[in-house]
C-alpha cells in the first residue's frame, strides 16, 4: 500500500475504475470535470470507453445505453447538468438499468457559483425526476470515502438494478487528502448473472428476491425495455394487475434491503442531550465541533450519514429518542433537516444553515449547541 | 487539536501557490506520515488575480478541512497581503515578499525578498514558490526539511530537480538569516 | 394493398383472412414479429408506419443478420412504438434521445447493428442536437426517420417538418416556420449514407434500409409518410389512400430528377427519392478502437492503481 495525496474527484474516478466501470459519458462542468478528465485518460488503458457527449441529457442517455449493452457505466456532473439529467434518471429507475451519476454539488440555483460549495441538491437527488420512484443516494465525507462510496455505488446499482447518485460537494471533490488505494483486484465487485434460458427469461419478473437478473443486450435474450409502465417481459401495459405488482416490487427491492443500503456512523455519548446529524463536507465540521464540545465537558452525540436516500428513518428516530435536540448543519437552507424533523417527533431540530458557497464553521455549530 | 497547524499560501495567479500547497501537504502526508488536507480557491482567481491555497497539517485526524484561523500566512503579492493578512490569529506568523508587498511601519511579520532570491539563485522567477516553501518550512518546522525536499523533487518537472533543490535550499538559508536576526 | 406488396409478404390476393394461429407463419417477414406481443399495433388503420416496419424487417433479413445481433432504439411518438412488435433487442427510450441512448449502446457493443427509429418531431425538434452530433461522429448507427410532418400521437401539433402554410392544432392559421430538410441536415452534419423514399415505395425503402444498415458509419433513411387522422383531417387531405396517392404523384426518383433542366429543378416541388448522399469516412467506434490500440502501443501498461 502506498499513500497518495488525491482530490475527492480523483478518488471517485479511481473507485469507479476499481468497481469495474468501463464506460463514461459526460459533459464538462465545474466542479466535476476532473472525473471526466481522469476517466478519458484511464478508461482506454483498461479496455474501457469514454465519450464526451453534446450535453448532459445525452450523457445520461448514453450511460443507460452503455449499461444496457453490458458495461458498468457512469457520468459526473454538477447542478445545471444534474437538472438536465433528471428525465433520464427517471428512465433508469423505471427500466431498472444500473448506472452511477456523480453530482459534485455547487452553489445554485441556476448557474449560481460554479466554484463554490453547496449541499443544495439533496432533495433534487431524491425527487428531481418526475413520478414516484426509489433511488439510492450516497454522500462521502472524505477523499478516502469518495473511493469507497464510488465502489459501493456501482455495487448497489448492479445489485438492486437502480440508478445510484453519488452526491458529493465542491469541498470534498476538490480537497486533497492522503488516501491508501487498495489493490483493485481485491475490491469487491457485483457482476450481472443471468441463469435463465432466453425462453424463460423475464427481465421484470415479480420474484421473491425482488430484483430480477439483468440481461445485457446481444446475449440472446431479445427483450423489450421501455419507460412506459410494463409487464414482466417489458411490454407496455395499462393493466392495474400488472402495474401494481411492479410498483410494489420496485419499492420493496430498496425498502426491504435497508440493512445493506443504509450506511452511517454513530458516535453516541450516554447521557447526551444534544446530537449533531450531518453528511458530506459538513460532517467534517460537525466532528470538529463535537470534539470541541466534548473537550469543554459537554456531552454530545454525533450521527454521520453516508446514505442520504433512502433516509435512515429508524436510526434517526432512535437517535431522537435518546436526546433532547438534534442539530443539523447543512450548506443549504435546510433540506435533510426536513427528514430529521419528520423523524424527531416532539424533539427539537435545530437547523444550522449556510447557503452562500462557504462551509459551515465549527463556531456556528458550537453557538447552536451552547444555547 | 493543538497539534493542528493552519497555513494559507497566497499570491498572484501563476505564482504557483496552489502547487506549493499541494507539495506542502504531500510532504506532511506522504513523507512525514502526518495528516493533511489541501484546499484552494478557484474561478477567475486561478486565471490571475489573488490565488490561494490552504493547507492544514495535524498529527491527528483532520476534521474541518479548511483554515479557520491561520497560524501561518504567506503573502507574495500586495493583493494577497491585503486580503489575507487579517485572517491570521494573534501570534501567528506572517511572511511577505519584501520587494512586492508594501507594509506599514509597525509590521511585525517576516519580510524576505522571495522572488529576488529565486531569480538570483536559479535565474528563474518561477521558482519563487519553492524558495517560499523552504522559507516557510525553515521558519516553522511544520514538516521536516527532508520531507519537503522529497516532495519538491517528486513534483519538479524532469530535469528541474536540481534547480528546485537549490531554490529550496535558498529558502532554508533565508529562514536561518531571519532567525539569526530575531534571536 | 397492391398485389405487388402482397407478393413481397408471400400473400395471395385471394387468400382472404389468415387464421390467427397461422399468422406469424404466413410470411417470412412476419416471423420477425414478436409472437408473445399483443396485436394489432397501436397505429391507426391505414397508417404508413406499418409499411416502414415491414421494410425494416425485410432489410435486416436480406442482410442475413442474426436477430440477437440487432438492436432497435426508439424515442417517443407513434413511430417510436415500432420496436415493441419486433423480435430484436428493443429499447424504447425518452422523447428525442434515441440517438443518445443508441450511442452508448453502440460504444458498448460495436459488433451489434443499431437502428434508431424516430419520428420527425423526435429526431428534428427535441432530438435535433443529438441528430447532428451522431452524424458528426459518424457513429455506426442507422437513423430511420419516419416523416409524417406532424406530431401524431399528441393529436396533430406542428412539427419541424410541417410544410409552410399547412395547418396543425398549434398552427390553426397556418404554419409560418420553414420546415427542416432532414436529408440535407444529415448530409451537412456528416452522415455517410443518406437516402429517402416514401411509404408508397416500400421496395425502395427495403433497399435503402439494407444499404444504410450495411454502411459502416452514420446512416439516415427518411421514410416520408403521412398522418391521415390528424394532419390529413385538419388540412382536408382525404383518406389514407388519398394521401398515399399524393406520395406517388408528388415524388420523383433521383435519377429522373437528375435529368431535369436547371430551371425545372429550381421549380421542382416534388420529394426526391433516392440515395442522396454518400461519403467515405472512418466510423466512430472503429476510430476509438484504434485509439485504444495506440494507447497500448505507446507502452502505457494497464494500471493496477493500488497495491504495491
Amino acid at each position: 500500500m502506498t499513500i497518495k495525496l488525491m482530490q475527492g474527484n480523483e478518488a471517485i474516478a479511481m473507485g469507479s475504475l476499481a468497481a469495474g466501470c468501463r464506460f463514461y459519458a459526460g459533459y464538462p462542468i465545474t466542479p466535476s470535470t476532473e472525473v471526466a478528465e481522469i476517466m478519458s485518460r484511464e478508461l482506454p488503458r483498461v479496455g474501457g470507453k469514454f465519450i464526451q457527449m453534446e450535453d448532459e441529457i445525452a450523457s445520461m442517455a448514453a450511460i443507460i445505453g452503455g449499461s444496457v449493452g453490458g458495461l458498468k457505466s457512469m457520468t459526473a456532473t454538477s447542478g445545471p447538468g444534474f437538472s438536465l439529467m433528471q428525465e433520464n434518471i427517471g428512465y433508469a429507475a423505471m427500466a431498472e438499468i444500473p448506472c452511477v451519476v456523480v453530482n459534485v454539488q455547487r452553489l445554485g440555483p441556476s448557474t449560481g457559483q460554479p466554484t463554490a460549495a453547496s449541499q443544495g441538491d439533496v432533495m433534487q437527488a431524491r425527487w428531481g425526476t418526475h413520478g414516484d420512484h426509489q433511488i439510492i443516494v450516497l454522500s462521502p465525507i472524505s477523499v478516502a470515502q469518495s473511493f469507497e462510496l464510488a465502489v459501493k455505488a456501482f455495487n448497489f446499482s448492479e445489485k438492486y438494478r437502480t440508478p445510484v447518485i453519488l452526491l458529493t460537494d465542491e469541498i470534498i471533490g476538490h480537497m486533497r487528502e492522503p488516501i491508501e488505494l487498495p489493490d483493485f483486484d481485491t475490491v469487491e465487485k457485483v457482476e450481472r448473472v443471468v441463469t435463465d434460458s432466453p425462453a424463460d427469461y423475464k427481465a421484470f419478473r415479480n420474484e421473491p428476491g425482488d430484483v430480477p437478473p439483468m440481461a445485457s443486450f446481444g446475449l440472446g435474450y431479445r427483450y423489450h425495455i421501455t419507460g412506459l409502465f410494463h409487464d414482466e417481459v417489458g411490454f407496455p401495459t395499462q393493466r392495474l394487475d400488472e402495474i401494481d405488482p411492479w410498483l410494489e416490487r420496485v419499492n420493496r427491492k430498496i425498502e426491504n434491503n435497508t440493512d445493506d443500503i443504509l450506511l452511517y456512523q454513530k458516535d453516541y455519548q450516554p447521557g447526551a442531550r444534544t446530537a449533531i446529524l450531518s453528511y458530506g463536507a459538513t460532517a467534517r465540521t460537525a466532528r470538529h465541533a463535537m470534539k470541541q464540545l466534548r473537550a469543554k465537558g459537554q456531552k454530545v452525540s454525533l450521527f454521520t450519514a453516508q446514505t442520504l436516500w433512502p433516509f435512515p428513518e429508524k436510526a434517526v428516530e432512535e437517535l431522537a429518542d435518546s436526546v433532547e435536540r438534534i442539530i443539523v448543519p447543512e450548506m443549504n437552507m435546510g433540506q435533510l433537516a426536513l427528514e430529521v424533523e419528520r423523524m424527531a417527533g416532539r424533539k427539537k431540530v435545530v437547523r444550522v444553515n449556510r447557503a452562500n458557497g462557504e462551509m459551515v464553521t465549527p463556531d456556528m455549530i458550537l453557538e447552536a449547541a451552547e444555547n | 487539536m493543538n497539534k493542528r497547524t493552519e497555513i494559507r499560501l497566497a499570491g498572484e495567479g501563476g505564482q504557483g501557490m496552489i502547487l506549493a500547497g499541494i507539495i506542502l501537504a504531500e510532504a506532511a502526508a506522504i513523507y512525514d506520515g502526518k495528516q493533511a488536507t489541501q484546499t484552494q480557491s478557484y474561478g477567475p482567481e486561478a486565471r490571475g488575480g489573488a490565488s490561494r491555497a490552504e493547507v492544514v497539517i495535524s498529527d491527528d485526524e483532520i476534521d474541518h478541512p479548511e483554515v479557520l484561523s491561520a497560524d501561518v500566512v504567506l503573502a507574495l503579492s500586495q493583493e494577497a497581503y491585503k486580503k489575507f493578512a487579517k485572517t491570521i490569529h494573534a501570534g501567528g506568523l506572517l511572511i511577505i515578499d519584501a520587494d512586492r508587498v508594501e507594509v506599514p511601519a509597525d509590521f511585525a511579520g517576516v519580510k524576505v525578498p522571495v522572488a529576488r532570491i529565486a531569480q538570483e539563485t536559479t535565474g528563474k522567477a518561477i521558482t519563487a514558490n519553492t524558495v517560499a516553501l523552504g522559507l516557510l518550512v525553515g521558519l516553522t518546522g511544520v514538516v521536516s526539511r527532508d520531507a519537503i525536499e522529497k516532495a519538491v523533487t517528486a513534483r519538479a518537472p524532469k530535469g528541474t530537480e536540481e534547480m528546485n533543490r537549490k531554490a529550496l535550499q535558498a529558502g532554508f538559508e533565508a529562514a536561518e538569516q531571519v532567525k539569526a536576526l530575531t534571536v | 394493398m397492391s398485389e405487388h406488396i402482397l407478393s413481397v409478404h408471400d400473400l395471395d390476393v385471394n387468400e382472404g383472412q389468415i387464421p390467427r394461429e397461422d399468422w406469424f407463419e404466413s410470411s417470412d417477414t412476419l416471423q420477425h414479429l414478436r409472437k408473445n406481443k399483443r396485436f394489432p399495433t397501436i397505429w391507426c388503420s391505414g397508417c404508413g408506419i406499418g409499411v416502414v416496419m415491414g421494410s425494416l424487417i425485410r432489410a435486416i433479413e436480406s442482410l442475413g443478420l442474426e436477430n440477437n445481433n440487432v438492436a432497435l432504439v426508439a424515442g417517443i411518438g407513434c413511430t417510436a412504438r415500432m420496436p415493441v412488435y419486433m423480435d430484436y433487442n428493443t429499447l424504447h427510450t425518452t422523447h428525442g434521445r434515441a440517438l443518445a441512448f443508441a450511442t452508448g449502446l453502440k460504444i458498448a457493443r460495436p459488433d451489434m447493428k443499431i437502428i434508431a427509429i424516430m419520428g420527425d418531431g423526435d429526431a428534428m425538434a427535441i432530438g435535433g442536437n443529438h441528430f447532428i452530433h451522431a452524424a458528426r461522429r459518424n457513429i455506426g448507427i442507422t437513423a430511420l426517420v419516419v416523416n409524417n410532418s406532424i406530431y401524431g400521437m399528441t393529436g396533430g401539433q406542428q412539427s419541424p417538418t410541417t410544410p409552410l402554410d399547412m395547418r396543425a392544432t398549434t398552427a390553426p392559421y397556418g404554419n409560418i416556420e420553414p420546415p427542416f430538410p432532414i436529408c440535407d441536415l444529415a448530409s451537412a452534419a456528416g452522415a455517410t449514407y443518406v437516402a429517402r423514399s416514401t411509404v408508397y415505395h416500400p421496395l425502395e425503402l427495403d433497399k435503402y434500409l439494407a444499404q444504410a444498415i450495411s454502411n459502416d458509419g452514420f446512416s439516415l433513411v427518411e421514410a416520408v409518410s403521412y398522418c391521415h387522422t390528424t394532419y390529413g383531417r385538419i388540412n382536408k387531405l382525404g383518406s389514407a389512400a388519398d394521401m398515399m396517392r399524393v406520395l406517388k404523384e408528388n415524388s420523383i426518383s433521383k435519377s429522373a430528377y437528375d435529368k431535369l433542366s436547371d430551371e425545372e429543378r429550381e421549380f421542382n416541388t416534388k420529394t426526391v427519392r433516392g440515395v442522396l448522399h454518400t461519403k467515405k469516412r472512418p466510423e466512430y467506434t472503429k476510430v476509438y478502437g484504434t485509439l485504444v490500440d495506440r494507447v497500448h502501443e505507446e507502452a502505457i501498461k494497464p494500471r493496477n492503481y493500488g497495491g504495491h
